[in-house]
């Protein structure tokens, strides 16, 4: 069941991120290089304050303040099964999702990739099922393999 | 929907609901020409509008009503009960029109010829009668109303009624000072009567209206926002400049700049600002309907309806308050003879007073009935576990009487006027504790009794204390903290331990201690000053129970901006909101009710709170009534389709022709039993309780042995069942309990139900819902309406089914599914040649406005919420009734 609802999001992401255009913001996270949709993200911001949530889950940082608007800040890197970082700051690509703000706290922003005249491939399929899960595709550039993610299920946990 | 109809609706349902309580003011003054007059208008604009708008089924309602009521204004019929119990039935037909109206965008096609024919009756009788004793009907100048002299109206003919009662309205403007209490000799009685004062209040109403203006609900909801994150900002800026230097060149901006934003803020709170008189304009209605049905003499005192408060906090009461004052006029009244056989007059009062206090609103509802006699509750209370028969005697009476608003605090021993009282108390208190707000209730034999109920003004800015544990800052509302309690170093000594567990006597009581920090799973920070020395106890209040927080530090009371918990954060269960201080840092607020129930507390009433802020994730929440049968077997029924609860004396059932029924609201409701080995056993019951099932103006009365609660349960049924009238058996809670198919027993109790059922073998339904449940409820009321029916458990499944075989009339498909949701089914049946003409119908529980659009979006016909079995099998009929004229084949 899971494995079909997981598909059938991910084909519709797929399409409306097409449709909108395509640009996506990329950013390192343990040295890989990611992408969201750019129509999917509010801002990006350097290191914040974040207040800590007891009780919830480990991939949930905090809470940030945004100009009065409160965020949840989801740790990028323990959603993705990688090691926290062992120094250093995140910075946050913030994304609206619904009603909701939430931030992806990444290791470091890069420039707005446009990928137009490419087309993105399926992750291959020896990839760890988590990862599947969490991805769209990949787009091959010079500078290496840009993998987008797939905002949607990471913020939808379990 | 369109403007237009929205306008309508929004302004049709404020005029209703000045009108319940304006006729039965009428009822009491029959002479005033004034409330006549705006009853009538208020009538006369639903009828205008539903022209313009080709309503016609609602505009005729309209219409008749609007006859008798023109009658009454011209004097010619009197304001006699039965007119008004009339009038007040059509407004009721006005309102379910309005309803469907304003959940399809349709007029929903039902029939209320019977009632308009018995209004148009009426007032031709008044026309007939004063035609035949003209002097009775008071007639105005005639040279004073130019307009009326209407030479066109025939005497005691009836065909002119319509047209006497618009000229009534089209000449009101012009009837100058017309002199009602002049009478004239001729017989004219159709000659529109206006009263000076019509006139005058018209003309005041007319330049109030001027003044206000009509303002959507969610921009006040946004300026609300903003002005909430307006104050935060202020807040940080304050705390800035407090630590420059005083000839600083900001110092003057920023004191304006606060004065500017606390004036704001105060602004628009009084834009959300509505008096509770709002909340009350049904209650008139409702104590008047009581009294006839009960035969009581009851009178409804209001004060302090003009009290103001937040809007959602107003919506948020409405309903448990009704609930109050049903249960004072029902049950705490009592009937005129025992009233007066205990020298009391025999008209009971139920007072309801409102009023400010203290940054609160305090609502009493107090009758002057029987009183709830304290023994009785007490020993109730220790035979349900409650309460130990050894802290008894010790126990304060207003501890006693909380336990009233008990789960599960129910009736099977006969207990004077506590009867019936159980069964929604508790939930009364759920939804009061939901914002925040408290009930109590004190009562004195042959006094009556008094339930004050206290609640915040707003919910969007509360006070809270702010504290620290585990080296974090958190805030607790001020509402739920009883005190606050400070232990030297060397008092500690004084917390003891019952098995590991922290208590401490605070008065001659013990009171349960809980370090936060570990309910949060938080290190706490080692005493870094002397100031941690101390032991820092909060004491909250939960329900009727108290518990101490222990914390590292206490601050300040600030008054924060409430916000909602984000969704990641929902299921957590201790945290009711977040917020953001005046330095800028976001802190959780937490939902002490939550922290009781982590550390075992009792989970009855505290659970809804956590469910509050799950709304929207658990989905298949159901509200079920449980119910004891037989030797104490439990079962249960989704409390949608419980119509009421009863309880009646033996002595009132009657057995006729083999099946017993009692009277009840002016009419013979049937009683049944419920079936099967073990259930029927036992001695009758005096009172007997019984759950009223309804439909369509019909009744039937399961007899129980007792209501035992209502529970929020996610429930799965997990065993069908083949043996008649079980459903099938659920896991609620953590029991295995019989679900009751209720259309069995209405079918049983009242044959005739199904008789007349047209045969609709050729319309084919497919019901798609995941929950077996649903989808046998949803076939059983289509099968018993004479549709073939086919279900289908998952969306998948029913593409399957529909691309073997594509012959059928309609699909009936649950939103929330599994896999493939309802719109995902939906888009797909409307892109298929073979599928596409087949109507699709939405079912869900909730009827968001953001699902309705993208229902329509993806193209389903209707969109209705679950449970309205009735609604559906209407919906139904009516794509039948075209199918087959535009076929022209006889089913």
């Amino acid at each position: 069941m899971s494995t079909t609802k997981a598909k059938l999001d991910s084909s519709s992401g797929m399409e409306s991120q097409l449709d909108y255009s395509s640009q996506y913001v990329s950013f390192r996270v343990d040295g890989q290089l990611l992408g969201v949709p750019v129509n999917m993200v509010q801002e990006v911001l350097t290191e914040q304050v974040i207040s800590p949530t007891p009780l919830a889950r480990a991939e949930i940082k905090g809470l940030l303040n945004l100009r009065g608007q409160i965020v949840t800040a989801v740790n990028l890197r323990k959603r993705l099964g990688l090691p926290d970082l062992e120094e250093g700051d995140s910075m946050n690509v913030v994304t609206r999702m619904g009603e909701e703000s939430f931030s992806l706290l990444v290791d470091e922003v890069g420039d707005v990739i446009n990928v137009s005249g490419r087309s993105m491939e399926p992750v291959p399929r020896t990839l760890d099922q988590h990862w599947r899960s969490v991805t769209i595709g990949v787009f091959q550039l010079e500078e290496g393999l840009f993998v987008i993610l797939d905002v949607e299920t990471i913020l939808n946990f379990d | 929907m369109d403007d237009i109809l929205q306008e309508f609706l929004a302004e049709s349902w404020e005029n209703l609901g000045q009108l319940d309580s304006e006729i039965v003011e009428l009822e009491k003054d029959p002479q005033n020409a004034e409330l006549i007059a705006s009853i009538f208008r208020t009538i006369h604009t639903i009828k205008g509008t539903c022209g313009f708008l080709g309503l016609t089924n609602l505009g005729a309602v309209a219409h008749s009503a609007e006859n008798v009521l023109g009658k009454m204004r011209e004097r010619i019929l009197d304001v006699s009960p039965g007119a008004i119990s009339l009038v007040l039935e059509a407004i009721d037909q006005i309102k379910a029109l309005l309803q469907g109206l304003e959940a399809t965008g349709e007029e929903p096609k039902t029939d209320h010829s019977s009632l308009t024919l018995m209004l148009d009756e009426l007032a031709e009788y008044a026309t007939k009668a004063a035609a035949e004793t003209p002097a009775s009907a008071p007639e105005p100048d005639s040279e004073t109303t130019p307009a009326g002299s209407a030479p066109e109206v025939e005497v005691g003919s009836s065909s002119p009624l319509v047209e006497s009662s618009e000229n009534a309205v089209e000449h009101e403007e012009e009837a100058v000072a017309a002199n009602s209490e002049t009478k004239s000799e001729t017989p004219g009685p159709t000659v529109p009567a206006s009263v000076a004062e019509d006139t005058s209040t018209k003309s005041s109403k007319v330049s109030v209206a001027d003044l206000s203006i009509r303002v959507n609900v969610n921009v006040v909801d946004s300026l609300m926002n903003l002005v909430g994150e307006l104050v935060l900002t202020r807040n940080q800026l304050l705390q800035l400049a407090r630590g420059d230097e005083e000839e600083s060149k900001y110092a003057a901006p920023i004191t304006l700049l606060n004065r500017v934003t606390t004036d704001l803020q105060e602004g628009v709170m009084k834009t959300r600002m509505q008096p509770i008189g709002n909340a009350w304009n049904k209650l008139p209605r409702l104590v008047r309907d009581l009294s006839q049905v009960t035969s009581k003499q009851i009178e409804l005192v209001m004060t302090g309806a003009e009290t103001e408060l937040d809007r959602t906090v107003l919506d948020a009461i409405k309903d448990p308050l009704t609930h109050m004052v049903r249960n004072s006029a029902d049950h705490g009244l009592e009937l005129p003879d025992v009233r007066k056989a205990n020298g009391k007059p025999e008209s009971g009062t139920v007072n309801l007073n409102a009023y400010h206090e203290g940054g609160h609103v305090i609502i009493e509802i107090e009758d002057d009935g029987a009183g709830i006699s304290r023994d009785k509750v007490l020993a109730k209370a220790v035979a349900q576990g409650l309460i130990k028969e050894a802290d008894a005697s010790s126990a304060s009476d207003s501890h006693i009487y909380s336990m009233i608003f008990h789960a599960g605090f129910s009736t099977a021993e006969k207990i004077s006027s506590v009867s019936g009282r159980g069964v929604g108390m508790d939930v009364v208190r759920t939804q009061i504790e939901k914002i925040g707000g408290t009930v109590d209730l004190t009562s004195k034999v042959g006094k009556g009794t008094l339930v004050r109920i206290k609640i915040p003004l707003t919910l969007a800015i509360v006070s809270a204390l702010v504290l620290e544990s585990g080296g974090q800052p958190f805030a607790i509302p001020q509402l739920g903290v009883v005190e606050l309690v400070r232990l030297s170093a060397e008092d500690r000594e004084k917390i003891e331990t019952i098995h590991n567990k922290e208590v401490f006597r605070l008065r001659d009581r013990l009171l349960p201690l809980v370090h936060l920090n570990e309910v949060l799973g938080l290190e706490e920070t080692p005493p870094d000053d002397h100031d941690l020395d101390a032991t820092n106890i909060v004491v909250v209040q939960v329900g009727e129970d108290q518990f101490g927080l222990i914390v590292s530090r206490i601050f300040d009371t600030e008054e924060i901006v409430v916000k909602p918990v984000g969704r990641l954060l929902k299921n957590i269960g201790l945290y009711q909101g977040t917020t953001i201080l005046g330095d800028g840092s976001v802190v959780m607020i937490l939902d002490v009710s939550g922290i009781f129930n982590k550390c075992g507390g009792s989970a009855a009433h505290s659970q809804s709170t956590s469910e509050e802020t799950n709304t929207g994730a658990n989905r298949d929440t159901i509200s079920m009534l449980l119910f004891n049968v037989g030797e104490n077997q439990t079962m249960a029924v989704p409390l949608a389709l419980v119509a009421r609860l009863e309880e009646f004396p033996q002595e009132s059932i009657e057995t006729n022709g083999g099946h017993q029924v009692v009277q009840y609201r002016e009419d013979l409701l049937p009683l049944v039993s419920v079936e099967g080995a073990g259930y029927g056993s036992g001695e009758p019951l005096d009172p007997q309780p019984v759950i009223v099932f309804s439909d369509n103006n019909r009744s039937m009365g399961l007899m129980v042995n007792e209501i035992k609660d209502i529970i929020d349960e996610q429930f799965v049924i997990r065993m069908q069942s083949d043996r008649s009238g079980i459903l099938g058996t659920a896991i609620i809670g953590k029991n295995a309990i019989d679900v009751i198919d209720t259309q069995y027993y209405v079918t049983r109790s009242t044959p005739n139900w199904f008789e007349d059922v047209e045969d609709k073998k050729t319309f084919r339904v497919l019901v798609v819902d995941d929950s077996m449940f649903f989808r046998q409820l949803v076939a059983t009321a289509l099968e018993s309406e004479g549709y073939s029916v086919m279900t289908s458990d998952s969306c998948v499944n029913a593409i399957e089914l529909l691309q073997r075989d594509s012959q059928f009339h309609a699909v009936v498909t649950d939103i929330d599914l599994p896999e493939m949701n309802g719109f995902e089914l939906c888009e797909w049946l409307k892109e298929q040649d073979n599928t596409k003409n087949i109507k699709a119908i939405a079912l869900t529980s909730s009827s968001s406005s953001i699902n309705q659009s993208r229902a329509t979006e993806v193209g389903f016909d209707q969109f209705l919420v679950k449970f309205n079995s009735h609604e559906l099998v209407s919906c139904l009929d009516e794509y039948f009734a075209r199918i087959e004229h535009e076929t022209g084949v006889k089913a």
